[in-house]
C-alpha cells in the first residue's frame, strides 16, 4: 500500500489504465485466448469511448495475433515504447500486444527457459507504449509458474486495479487444473471476477440435438462450491471458433494500408456480434464491467474517508 | 547396481526452495552467480568460479537407472488440451495390454498433472525405500510417476519457477525405481520450456526413442504444434509421427459427422506433409473418451468397437512399426 512502490517502470507506465483482468486456467487448450479476444471484443464494443487492449504473455504458444487476425504484423519501435498493434486500425481502440509479433517464421519455436521469460514479460509491461486504457486484458498460458509469477510480481504496483477471470471446460480433470488456478489466486491475492464454463454441450448442426462433448455444469458446480460468482456457460460454436481460427491473413503484410486494417477489424467485430456466442459473452462481460465499476467506486470511498 | 546418492524422502512440492533465490538463473546458466537475483545467495561465490557448470551431477544417476529402459518416448505438443495425456495413458495401457511388457509413464506436467486422474489412481502416494521412490502401478506392468501424488489435496497447485521444475524432473529420472521397462511414456506440459529443455537434457545420453507429437484440427492449434515440431528438430529429437485428435464429431442421435474444429487450414495431414513427418492418424471425438479419463478407466478396454478405438490402435501399431518393433 505504500505509495513508493507505484514508481517503478511497469508502475509508472501502466498509470493511466483502470483495470487490469487477467485470464488464467490451470488447464491448456480450455479457451483462454479466445475469451481474452471476447471479453476485448465486448469491453471495447461496451462503450464508443472505450480503450482497451490484449497482451498476450503465452510466450511459448501465443494464439492472440491469429484470433485478431493479426499474424505476420510487425511491432515498430517508437521514442516512447514499443507500438502495439491495433486491430482496429486508425480507431486504435483496439491494441494487441504478443510475442507472435516479434517472430519472423509462422514455425519459429521460442524455447526459453523461466529468466528470458520473466524478462520479456517485464518488456511487455514496462516498454509497450499503451497509453490511457479503460481494460488491459491479460492472456496467460496454462499451468501456474514462471509466467504467472512474474506476471503477478511485476504487477505489484498496480495491485489494487488487478483481477482475474478462470476458464475451465466442464469435465473433472480441466476442473482439477482450475482448482489449482483458483488456490494461486488466493495464495497472490489476486480478486477473482468469476468463473467462464467454456465448451459446454456441442449442437449438432444437422439434428440440433445438444451433445455434452465435455460433460457440463461443471464450472457452475464448482463455483457454488468455492464461493465465487459463476459468470455463465458457453457452448462449443462452430461458427466462432471458425471466425478466430480462419481470419483472413493474406493482407496481413500489406502492412501500410491502415485504412485496410480498419475496415477488416470492423468486420472482426461486426461478424463476432453475428454469432450465437456473442449474445451469451455480452452477458459476461456485463456482469464484469459491473463488478469492477462498483469495485473502482468502492476503492473512491476509501481514498476519500482515508484523505 | 544402481548408483545412489542416498536414500531419498518423497519430496513436499509446497515446500519453499531448498536455499536457491526466486529468480535462480539455474546453475548451468551463463549468467550463474551474476544475476541480480544472485546477490545474497549463499551459492553465489560456487556459482560465479564457474566450477558448477560443469556436467550436472545428476546425469550419470539419470543414465544408471535409464540403461535398464529400453524404449523412451516423448508425447508432446505445443497446445494444450489437445489430449496429449489421455493419449499417454491409453498408450501405456495398450503397451500393458501385453503382460511380458513393462511399462513406464513419467508425468512431468508439474503445474497441471493429468495422468493420476485419467489412470484412476489420483488418491495414491509415492513411497520412499532404499532403492528410490515406487511409481504408482495401475497394474502390475504399468507404474507411473506424477508430482499429483505428492501433493496433500488435489486442489494445491505447485507454483513454482523452472529451477525448481527441473530439479524434479532430475529426480524422477534418478530416484524412481523403475526397475526393467520396455517403455517409457513421458507425458509434458504445453511449451517448448523448462520441463522439455530438461528432459531432452537429461536423457540426451541415455537417447530418446522419438516423439509423439498431437494436435487438434484448427490453424490456432497448429500454429503451436508447428513451434513444437521446430523445437524437436533444434533439439534433435526424432518425431515418430503427428496424431490428430478431436477430428470430426459423430452426432450419437443422427450419426452425421461434423467437425467442431474445423480444418481451416488442412489439418493435422497436411501439417504433416508440410513439415515432413509421418501422419500416424486422426481420432475422432468421441464423449466417452473425456467421460472415461474422468472416471479414470481405460477407453480402449471400455468401448472396443467405438471408431477412436480403432484409430487409437491403429496409431499405436504404427508407432511400434517406428520405432521397430
Amino acid at each position: 500500500m505504500a505509495a513508493p512502490a507505484e514508481d517503478t517502470p511497469v508502475g509508472r507506465r501502466l498509470k493511466n489504465v483502470k483495470n487490469i483482468i487477467i485470464v488464467c486456467s490451470g488447464k491448456g487448450g480450455v479457451g483462454k485466448s479466445s475469451v481474452s479476444t471476447q471479453l476485448a471484443l465486448c469491453l471495447r464494443a461496451s462503450s464508443p469511448t472505450a480503450r482497451v487492449a490484449i497482451l498476450d504473455v503465452d510466450l511459448t504458444g501465443p494464439s492472440i495475433p491469429r484470433m485478431l487476425g493479426l499474424d505476420g504484423h510487425p511491432v515498430h519501435q517508437s521514442s516512447d515504447g514499443w507500438v502495439p498493434v491495433y486491430a482496429d486500425g486508425s480507431e486504435a481502440r483496439l491494441a494487441c500486444m504478443s510475442v507472435g509479433f516479434l517472430l519472423k517464421k509462422k514455425e519459429d519455436s521460442v524455447v526459453w527457459r523461466g529468466p528470458k521469460k520473466n524478462a520479456m514479460i517485464r518488456q511487455f509491461l514496462s516498454d509497450v507504449r499503451w497509453g490511457d486504457l479503460d481494460y488491459l486484458v491479460v492472456d496467460t498460458p496454462p499451468g501456474t509458474s514462471d509466467e504467472h509469477l512474474s506476471l503477478v510480481e511485476h504487477l505489484a504496483p498496480v495491485h489494487s486495479r488487478l483481477s482475474a477471470v478462470i476458464v475451465t471446460t466442464p469435465q473433472a480433470v480441466a476442473l482439477l487444473d482450475a482448482l489449482k488456478c483458483l488456490s494461486f489466486t488466493r495464495a497472490t491475492s489476486l480478486p477473482v471476477l468469476g468463473v467462464i464454463e467454456n465448451m459446454s454441450g456441442y449442437v449438432c448442426p444437422c439434428c440440433g440435438e445438444i451433445s455434452n462433448v465435455f460433460s457440463t455444469g461443471g464450472g457452475e458446480a464448482m463455483a457454488s462450491r468455492e464461493g465465487i460468482p459463476f459468470l455463465g456457460s458457453l457452448p462449443i460454436d462452430t461458427e466462432l471458433v471458425t471466425l478466430l481460427d480462419a481470419s483472413d491473413v493474406s493482407k496481413a503484410e500489406d502492412t501500410a494500408s491502415t485504412s485496410d486494417g480498419e475496415v477488416r477489424s470492423f468486420r472482426l467485430l461486426e461478424n463476432y456480434e453475428k454469432t450465437p456466442t456473442a449474445s451469451l459473452f455480452k452477458t459476461i462481460a456485463e456482469q464484469i464491467t459491473r463488478t469492477l465499476a462498483s469495485r473502482q467506486s468502492e476503492g473512491d470511498v476509501a481514498i476519500q474517508q482515508t484523505a | 547396481m544402481i548408483a545412489l546418492q542416498q536414500s531419498t524422502p518423497a519430496p513436499d512440492p509446497l515446500s519453499v526452495p531448498s536455499n536457491a533465490p526466486e529468480h535462480c538463473p539455474g546453475t548451468e546458466s551463463e549468467l550463474a552467480g551474476k544475476a541480480d537475483a544472485c546477490a545474497g545467495c549463499a551459492n553465489q561465490e560456487i556459482c560465479a568460479s564457474g566450477q558448477s557448470r560443469g556436467p550436472d551431477p545428476a546425469l550419470p544417476l539419470v543414465r544408471a537407472r535409464m540403461a535398464s529402459v529400453k524404449r523412451k518416448i516423448l508425447v508432446l505438443s505445443g497446445k494444450g488440451g489437445v489430449g496429449k495425456s489421455t493419449f499417454t495413458a491409453q498408450l501405456g495401457w495398450a503397451f500393458a495390454a501385453d503382460e511380458q511388457i513393462q511399462t513406464g509413464i513419467m508425468d512431468v506436467d508439474i503445474c497441471g498433472p493429468s495422468i493420476p486422474t485419467i489412470l484412476g489412481i489420483a488418491s495414491e502416494q509415492v513411497h520412499a525405500s532404499s532403492s528410490g521412490w515406487s511409481p504408482v502401478y495401475v497394474q502390475d506392468n504399468l507404474g507411473v510417476m506424477s508430482v499429483g501424488f505428492m501433493l496433500p489435496s488435489a486442489r494445491d497447485a505447485v507454483m513454482w519457477r523452472g529451477p525448481k521444475k527441473n530439479g524434479l524432473i532430475s529426480q524422477f529420472l534418478k530416484d524412481v525405481d523403475w526397475g526393467t521397462l520396455d517403455y517409457l511414456v513421458v507425458d509434458t506440459p504445453p511449451g517448448t520450456s523448462d520441463e522439455h529443455l530438461s528432459i531432452v537434457q537429461y536423457l540426451k545420453e541415455s537417447g530418446i526413442d522419438g516423439a509423439v507429437v498431437i494436435t487438434t484440427p484448427q490453424e490456432v492449434a497448429l500454429q503451436d504444434v508447428r513451434r513444437e515440431i521446430d523445437f524437436c528438430r533444434k533439439v534433435g529429437i526424432r518425431v515418430l509421427g503427428l496424431v490428430e485428435n478431436m477430428s470430426g464429431f459423430v452426432c450419437p442421435n443422427c450419426k452425421t459427422e461434423s467437425q467442431i474444429f474445423k480444418p481451416s487450414t488442412g489439418g493435422g495431414r497436411k501439417l504433416a506433409q508440410d513439415m515432413d513427418v509421418e501422419f500416424l492418424g486422426a481420432v475422432p471425438l468421441d464423449p466417452r473418451i473425456g467421460k472415461s479419463a474422468d472416471y479414470g478407466i481405460s477407453f480402449l478396454d471400455e468401448y472396443p468397437d467405438s471408431p477412436a478405438t480403432t484409430a487409437y490402435l491403429d496409431i499405436i501399431e504404427k508407432i511400434k512399426e517406428q520405432l521397430g518393433d
